[in-house]
């Protein structure tokens, strides 16, 4: 167990310092979301009542489709100098590999959130009329709903042909419930309308059932050959 | 075996004219309806048909990755029995009879829920090593084919008879269409992978896809209790006369099915020991004669 942690910190570690001093993921994983807010504004123009019933859509859809980017570099940044390989035959366990790499998107996409949030707020002029502070509990579930199934299916679609394309085919089936439950909680927060108690609970079921079997599956798609 | 192929053909035409005969002509017409609602002897039991082949596909998947290890296979043993035991007494506690649906028997839910392992057992029985994989791959293709049936019989019976193509709320066709996507993407990810290790990658596919299933159902019901749609379905009783035809028709799909498998399943079979025999060639050098090497000698095996 304390070489489980010790292995996931320090390969998390080394993820962050990689991601500090080159910025790949985070720069383009803003700029790509950026430009969906400002083409999404462009195409729909709307007033801000109608923009509280949209916006939950279009944010979560924007950091679904930036954090695609985020996750391809997961593992293909490992494929250079074959470290993928040493990975598969040093005695680390694989788990503490795919829980680094899962907190290191985790706290990527985090970020990319809290610095789009304000924009999304400024250009769709939203007010919150619901419980503000529950957007956090389905921001933190949902991110990690994407960022767990989206880790596992990268390490699969590494090993595919054109693999850039194959994650996003992979993923985005499996992941509609999380994106409904995002969605909905959103919105129902948003508007003020509904409680969004059931999607909070939905996605915490999905994150641990999801989290499970990730776990469980991790070691055999590592090793697989 | 080769003999009974041919047979079983004959039969399922004969069953598949049957079955339409009932439909179009047997049955009686609906009374709120009218004649468009035969259509349902084609979209159900092809639904029916579609969730049992994506069942076995998950069971194979299951069993392909519990047979990699030893300690898996007897833990995957165990859990699976434990699910069967459990699962049976529990349809007859009165607390989890609540939970059943009205109209639902418990000793019919005891009877599906002993399927499990059923099915489990019969299906590493009968498909011992590979070709636990190349059963899943049948099965998720013929199923995918069964489940574009559903998702385009669907929308042509849903128009005339609640004057929309497609309600995004409708708990059936929408998580009908999610479990469509995923096999999609199963077969993407088949196509698109190496041949080394595509079975281990595919089946972890499916076992995921198949967790995601009872979450898209119960986030569509939600969806729906929160946004109202038109009522559609539920509801009322079928007339026997309806239910014999439907399970008829259900029986001539089944045939169909198996037969559709049982081919699939030999071309797959084939053209692995092709593959094998090739890279047996390249990997010996030209030297081996091509009797040696020669692909179809099934008999060799």
């Amino acid at each position: 167990m304390n070489s489980l942690w010790a292995v996931t910190l320090a390969t998390l570690m080394k993820d962050i310092r990689l991601e500090w001093r080159s910025k790949d993921a985070l720069n383009s994983m803003l700029f790509f979301s950026l430009l969906v807010v400002v083409i999404f504004s462009f195409s729909f123009d709307p007033l801000a009542e109608e923009s509280r019933h949209i916006a939950g859509g279009l944010i979560w859809v924007a950091f679904l489709f930036a954090s695609v980017v985020a996750l391809n570099q997961t593992w293909a940044r490992e494929l250079r100098n074959q470290v993928l390989d040493a990975y598969r035959v040093s005695p680390a366990p694989a788990n503490a590999l795919f829980l680094a790499k899962a907190l290191g998107n985790f706290i990527f996409v985090s970020v990319l959130e809290a610095l789009m949030t304000p924009l999304f707020v400024i250009f769709y002029n939203l007010r919150v009329l619901g419980p503000a502070w529950q957007l956090i509990p389905i921001a933190v579930l949902g991110t990690w709903a994407l960022v767990v199934n989206g880790t596992f299916f990268a390490a699969m679609s590494v090993r595919t042909r054109s693999r850039e394309i194959m994650l996003p085919l992979l993923l985005f089936p499996i992941s509609i419930p999380a994106v409904l439950g995002m969605v909905a909680g959103t919105t129902s927060i948003l508007t003020g309308e509904e409680s969004a108690h059931f999607w909070i609970v939905l996605l915490l079921t999905y994150d641990v059932v999801f989290t499970t079997a990730c776990l469980a599956l991790f070691g055999m798609i590592l090793h697989a050959e | 075996m080769k003999r009974l192929f041919p047979i079983l053909s004959v039969i399922t035409a004969v069953l598949l004219a049957y079955a339409l005969y009932q439909a179009l002509v047997v049955a009686p017409t609906d009374a709120q309806q009218g004649e468009v609602y035969r259509i349902i002897y084609y979209h159900v039991p092809s639904a029916w048909t579609a969730f049992l082949l994506f069942f076995i596909n998950f069971i194979a998947s299951i069993q392909y990755l519990a047979s990699r290890k030893p300690s898996t296979q007897t833990a995957a043993k165990w859990i699976v029995l434990a699910i069967g035991v459990v699962g049976v007494i529990a349809c007859f506690l009165p607390a989890v009879q609540k939970l059943i649906p009205a109209g639902m028997r418990p000793s019919a839910v005891a009877t599906t829920v002993l399927a499990i392992p059923a099915f489990y057992f019969l299906v590493g029985k009968l498909f011992p090593g590979q070709r636990l994989d190349v059963l899943a791959v049948t099965t998720a293709e013929v199923g995918v084919v069964f489940c574009t049936i559903v998702l385009i019989t669907g929308p042509i019976w849903a128009r005339p008879v609640w004057g929309i193509w497609w309600a995004p709320g409708d708990i059936r066709l929408t998580s009908t269409l999610v479990l469509w996507l995923i096999y999609v993407s199963y077969l993407v990810l088949r196509r698109f992978s190496n041949s080394a290790q595509t079975q281990m990658l595919a089946a972890a596919l499916a076992v995921f896809g198949a967790l995601d299933v009872p979450l898209v159902y119960f986030s569509i019901w939600f969806f729906r209790t929160q946004h109202p749609q038109p009522v559609i379905g539920g509801g009322g009783s079928m007339d026997p006369r309806m239910l014999h035809v439907l399970v008829v028709s259900w029986m001539a799909f089944l045939c169909f099915a198996f037969l559709v498998c049982w081919s699939r399943f030999r071309l797959e079979l084939m053209h692995r020991e092709v593959e094998e025999a090739h890279a047996m060639e390249s990997l010996v050098g030209s030297g081996v004669t091509s009797k040696a090497s020669l692909p179809l000698s099934r008999s060799s095996r």
